[in-house]
């Protein structure tokens, strides 16, 4: 029990490199930065497994409950009465701890948070070897990690709160790393404000929570939750989960808020994989399947979910087919992937959608990983115009990246194919086939993603070569440290799936049944409305051999090899001034799809206001001039005359202080008696004489109005 | 009968005594020309003496000496805040002493005879037994106001602060005797028990407000905060820590015991006043101060001010967080004027603002401490000021007194200019040439540091364990 009783000292490993970097770290060597840095994080992952590990054991003795570890009450007291009146009007109390809650969900997550992070520090070794704060860039990257594991780890809704923030912070710092250029910058406060926005649904649904239901702790909401008390549809339940899953939207990047991720690729390319693919957007998924005991009571909000995922997977993918920056098409291509989990959350397979985010982890990080190893090899090139032929000059990147553009194909057996396939079949049955829409458009999508995919391989590695002559002397195979990771990761693009084998093809699905206590086990105890989405889901996984998801299965790996195969045709043999077929074919659609569907341009009309609508300006920045407008005229008048009147109450003050009590008080006095001269000395004590007639003053106003009151 | 365990519940008085007369016999035995940093030593170790015993007393709860005498939570949680200041100050008086020049070793005797006073006034429920206490506190600090002999400053601060203070006491001993009169008692729970019983004659009201006068004093509360900028100008600024904080507590613990204990009647209004005049008064003036003391002295008066918020928001609450926002205060202003008097040299040549300025650059360790005072002192999140004020404007909430929350936020805000001041003149201004000197921090003064600067933070993080404790003792105040 020693690991699971101390599991709070997993995020305090990577706190204890970032307090070490933030303090000495201008003096430490590099070697010594990523000693205590990297050395940090693996140690972290070591206790992560063995704290896993301790779990299981624990959890089959205690009827797969969810272990809870309360350090100390941090806010709020059981004697202080810092109580809040809940909607039912019981005063509840304000109560916060530092707890810590390990339970299958969250030992996926610390696992791969710690895994993935892990291989990613190592690999930075390598990466970040030749630039400037290399302290710094650690640093940061251990703060990530911290807060991430207080996320992942807290116990109610606050201290994911706390993570929540610390990673965005994490994640405005790293992208702004070169802050010397302005559009790191740009993107760095794009992605803060963007985030803002998110976190005000955030705490609003938080905060709707605890009014509603008198707890900020996850397994007493979860326990209310699932009670029965609560009726499905309840509207403030559905509230409180649209609003979360606004926090969720920007967090994980979904629309309408996905803009921010895309211009996230300016921070260094080790932090594209570990916080822009493989962890910190996957917050949001994780907040949403933590509170789905809520959302399932929430039916319309579930539907939000779907929809907002299933759109957000095409539009992305979309917008992934003709860009040019090979790490903008991975983070299109993120987006629309993350989309794929919330549509799988939607539509109640929470289990499929975690499995998503876990399988997603290592190719996305692969793909990002081997991105930056194409980016070193290239002397910092991005753009696929200007690549091609590398299939042999680096030959492990190339190997590793087409494992995980295999995987995320969804070409059998790689990771990919089981977890997007297991979410396609549950949007396809779900619901007797309500959202079967939804099905054709993630359909859709796999078909997008394996075209983008290979497009990129085709233009990265296979197409002949058009590198630029000063560049392809340069060319080189990245260092170990760095392609060691990418090995380990390529290993689990391939093998991660398995975990999730279907029972549809004689598997066991272990992964789901893991999963199982947090999202069935209570379904099936209390048989009440609103748990059927989810004891559906666990049945139909149960329902073997269904015809139809063998089909389907057929169907998906159809679409993406019809996807390879269309990208070979049309970039196999790409050289210098290679046509796009989509711009030969219908040049308006790609003049569309390459501007992003202007949408950041809108964004500028309607909510930024950089942009001028006509004579008008709106958004934010035409709040701002109007606000400026009724500021300059109005309010300034206001805060001037405020000011003023302070500042001459202040004179009044110190003239009265002057001229009243010194002056004609004290050195009045002392100049009225100056005459007496050996009073003189004695006069100077006038100043106690006064501030005695003050305090005689003060008394005799209390004992009047004692007598007249 | 007096039984042996009546001299437990007065331990740490008899402890600081018996080191206060130690260190005033050997300061006899020593030549004159010898260091008297032994004595401080002495001293120090007499508070650690004092603060064990205050942890052992804690387990012998009670009454002592015919009634006269009660140790309960709420006297210990102020036993070892008292304790723990004089042991700070004692820390941060060595290097101070030296930078002076004050050879007088009755220096620290007196510190130790001051805390015997303020001990007693926290655990004594008799008035007169409150009396007395009260005066050997204040003699004590009124001798110490005028330690720095050679400034004619000091020498003022020290006559006024006896002149006003003798004062003050005056009425309190008036309001005594009229209670007395009013009621046939001087203990405090056989007063409250006439007081329940019967209607409230005006002598009654008369008494109240006179001891108010007198402890009103003490906390430095408008209208009789007068005194304070004058005498925390002139006195060592080791001993303004001093006299900011201890006796300070002490005399809110009084004030606490005579309003909820005895359950006078009819202060609320007056405490409702003073309050709002203490907050406006005290950051209004402030903002045009150039003296960093003066500036202190006046930041003091508002505190005084936004505890007496915690007074009228009464019951149970209103006094655990009057009791946390006692602590919370008491630490970051030691720590703050320790930093003050480190930083002021021989012969306090230091102290107007413009001499902090650029203070971030040349010694930014002294520079960051005297920061997290200051932002303590403005409220800012995870520092004790801020959950002492979020505590004492959530009870004044819960009572309903919006008018004054809202007097006393208004004042957060303002008070928050001259704190920052403070800050962005040692962080964003160059210094004047020549720029002071900045000695190196003495070992006793950084431990004294580093402990105030972590009990501050420990105070905004970890609020919750000191609450309990103070609320327990609230608890057993409101009967």
């Amino acid at each position: 029990m020693f690991f699971l009783n101390h599991i709070w000292i997993i995020p305090l490993l990577p706190a204890l490199g970032a307090a070490l970097m933030f303090f000495f770290g201008r003096k430490l060597s590099k070697s010594a930065v990523s000693f205590f840095c990297v050395g940090l994080v693996v140690v972290a992952f070591v206790f992560s497994c063995l704290t896993v590990l301790q779990y299981t054991g624990w959890a089959a003795a205690h009827n797969h409950q969810p272990f809870e570890k309360i350090v100390y009450t941090w806010l709020g007291s059981d004697t202080s009465n810092l109580g809040y009146l809940t909607h039912s009007g019981r005063a509840a109390d304000f109560h916060v701890d530092a707890g810590f809650l390990l339970d299958p969900l969250s030992a996926i997550w610390l696992l791969f948070v710690t895994g993935v992070g892990m291989l990613i520090h190592i690999y930075s070794i390598g990466y970040m070897a030749h630039e400037g704060g290399y302290y710094r860039f650690f640093g940061y990257m251990n703060l990530f990690m911290f807060t991430m594991l207080t996320l992942v780890l807290g116990n109610n809704y606050v201290m994911l709160f706390v993570g929540w923030e610390g990673v965005g912070l994490c994640s405005y710092l790293l992208i702004g790393f070169y802050f010397l250029k302005k559009s790191a910058t740009n993107a760095a406060n794009k992605a803060f404000i963007v985030n803002r926005i998110g976190d005000a649904g955030f705490l609003l649904g938080m905060f709707t929570i605890a009014w509603y239901l008198g707890s900020f702790r996850f397994t007493q909401i979860t326990e209310v939750a699932r009670s029965g008390r609560l009726s499905t549809g309840d509207p403030t339940i559905t509230l409180a989960c649209l609003l979360l899953f606004v926090g969720a939207c920007g967090k994980s990047a979904q629309v309408p808020l996905y803009v921010w991720l895309p211009d996230a690729m300016e921070g260094p390319t080790p932090v594209s994989a570990l916080i822009h693919a493989a962890t910190m957007v996957t917050a949001g998924v994780y907040m949403v399947a933590r509170s789905n005991a809520l959302f399932v009571l929430a039916p319309e909000a579930m539907k939000t979910v779907a929809i907002i995922g299933a759109v957000t997977a095409i539009f992305a993918a979309s917008i992934g087919l003709v860009q040019n920056d090979i790490k903008r098409v991975l983070a299109y291509s993120t987006v629309s992937q993350l989309g794929y989990m919330f549509l799988a959350l939607g539509v109640g397979a929470f289990a499929a959608g975690v499995f998503h985010v876990f399988t997603h982890a290592f190719f996305k990080a692969l793909l990002f990983l081997g991105a930056g190893s194409v980016i070193h090899a290239l002397s910092s090139e991005q753009d696929m115009r200007h690549m091609g032929a590398l299939v042999h000059k680096i030959p492990t990147t190339f190997k590793t990246m087409l494992i995980a553009t295999l995987a995320i194909a969804g070409i059998f057996p790689f990771a990919g194919f089981f977890s997007k396939d297991e979410i396609l079949w549950q949007a396809w049955s779900a619901d007797n086939g309500a959202y079967r829409a939804l099905w054709y458009i993630g359909y859709a999508t796999a078909f997008m993603t394996a075209f983008y995919m290979f497009r990129l391989m085709y233009l990265t590695f296979w197409s002949p070569s058009r590198v630029e002559h000063e560049v392809e002397h340069h060319i080189h195979e990245s260092p170990k440290s760095m392609t060691i990771p990418l090995i380990v990761l390529a290993f689990f693009s391939l093998f991660a799936g398995f975990l999730g084998w279907p029972h549809s093809l004689k598997g066991s699905n272990r992964f789901e049944k893991f999963l199982e206590p947090v999202f069935a086990r209570e379904a099936t105890q209390f048989d009440k409305s609103g748990k059927e989405a989810q004891l559906a889901a666990a049945k139909k996984e149960e329902e073997h051999a269904n015809p139809t998801e063998y089909f389907l299965m057929i169907l998906s790996l159809g679409a993406a090899f019809a996807g390879w195969g269309l990208a070979k045709r049309s970039y196999g043999k790409a050289a210098e001034g290679y046509t796009e077929p989509i711009a030969a074919t219908a040049p308006p659609a790609y003049r569309v799809l390459y501007n992003k569907w202007y949408v950041d341009e809108a964004y500028d009309y309607l909510f930024t206001g950089r942009r001028k609508l006509g004579p008008v300006r709106l958004g934010a920045m035409g709040a701002g001039e109007a606000a400026w407008a009724v500021d300059a005229n109005f309010v300034d008048g206001g805060v001037n005359g405020a000011g003023w009147t302070t500042r001459a109450l202040a004179k009044l003050s110190v003239w009265w202080d002057t001229w009243i009590i010194d002056g004609l008080l004290v050195n009045g006095i002392a100049y009225s008696t100056r005459p007496l001269s050996w009073l003189t000395r004695m006069i100077q004590w006038g100043l106690v004489q006064w501030y005695a007639l003050v305090m005689v003053a003060g008394i005799l106003g209390f004992v009047l109005y004692y007598i007249f009151r | 009968m007096i039984q042996a365990v009546d001299y437990i519940r007065v331990l740490p008085e008899i402890v600081l005594t018996l080191f206060g007369v130690a260190i005033m016999m050997v300061e006899g035995a020593l030549p004159p020309r010898a260091s008297r940093k032994p004595l401080g030593w002495l001293a120090f170790v007499g508070t650690l003496a004092a603060l064990a015993a205050t942890v052992y007393q804690a387990g012998y709860p009670g009454m002592a000496f015919f009634g006269m005498v009660r140790v309960d939570s709420f006297s210990i949680f102020f036993h070892f805040l008292i304790a723990f200041i004089a042991a700070l100050v004692v820390l941060s008086s060595f290097e101070y002493l030296d930078a002076q020049q004050i050879r007088g070793g009755e220096y620290y005797g007196l510190i130790l005879f001051g805390a015997v006073g303020m001990v007693l006034m926290s655990s004594a429920v008799e008035l007169v037994l409150i009396f007395i206490a009260l005066e050997i506190s204040s003699i004590s600090t009124y001798v110490l106001a005028g330690f720095r002999r050679r400034a004619p400053s000091s020498i003022e601060s020290s006559i006024k602060y006896f002149l006003l203070g003798s004062f003050a006491t005056a009425f309190f001993l008036y309001g005594v005797a009229l209670i007395f009169g009013a009621t046939g008692s001087t203990r405090i729970y056989m007063i409250a028990e006439t007081i329940q019983g019967g209607k409230h004659s005006a002598m009654v009201f008369t008494a109240v407000a006179l001891m108010f006068v007198g402890i009103g004093f003490k906390i430095a509360a408008a209208p009789f905060h007068v005194w304070t900028p004058d005498v925390y100008e002139g006195a060592p600024a080791p001993v303004v820590g001093l006299m900011s904080t201890a006796p300070k507590a002490a005399a809110f613990a009084v004030l606490l015991r005579i309003f909820f204990a005895a359950a006078t009647p009819g202060w609320f209004w007056p405490v409702w006043i003073s309050a709002a005049l203490s907050m406006t008064l005290g950051n209004i003036s402030a903002l045009v101060q150039d003296n960093v003391k003066r500036l202190l002295a006046y930041s003091s008066i508002a505190h005084a001010g936004y505890l007496l918020v915690a007074f009228a928001a009464a019951r149970d609450i209103g006094i655990s967080a009057a009791m946390f926002y006692t602590a919370a205060y008491a630490l970051m202003n030691v720590g703050a004027f320790a930093v003050v008097s480190h930083f002021a040299s021989a012969g306090e040549r230091y102290v107007t603002l413009e001499d902090y300025a650029g203070l971030g650059r040349r010694s930014p360790v002294l520079a960051a401490t005297l920061t997290i005072f200051l932002l303590s002192l403005i409220g800012i999140p995870i520092t004790g000021g801020f959950f002492a004020k979020f505590y004492v404007f959530s009870a004044a909430l819960k009572s309903n007194l919006v008018w004054l929350v809202i007097i006393a936020v208004v004042n957060s805000a303002i008070a928050a200019y001259y704190y920052l001041r403070i800050i962005v003149l040692m962080y964003m201004r160059d210094a004047r040439e020549p720029a002071p000197t900045v000695q190196n921090v003495s070992a006793p003064l950084g431990v004294a540091l580093a402990l105030t600067v972590a009990a501050t933070i420990y105070l905004g993080v970890l609020p919750g364990r000191v609450l309990d404790y103070a609320s327990r003792g609230a608890a057993l105040l409101v009967r």
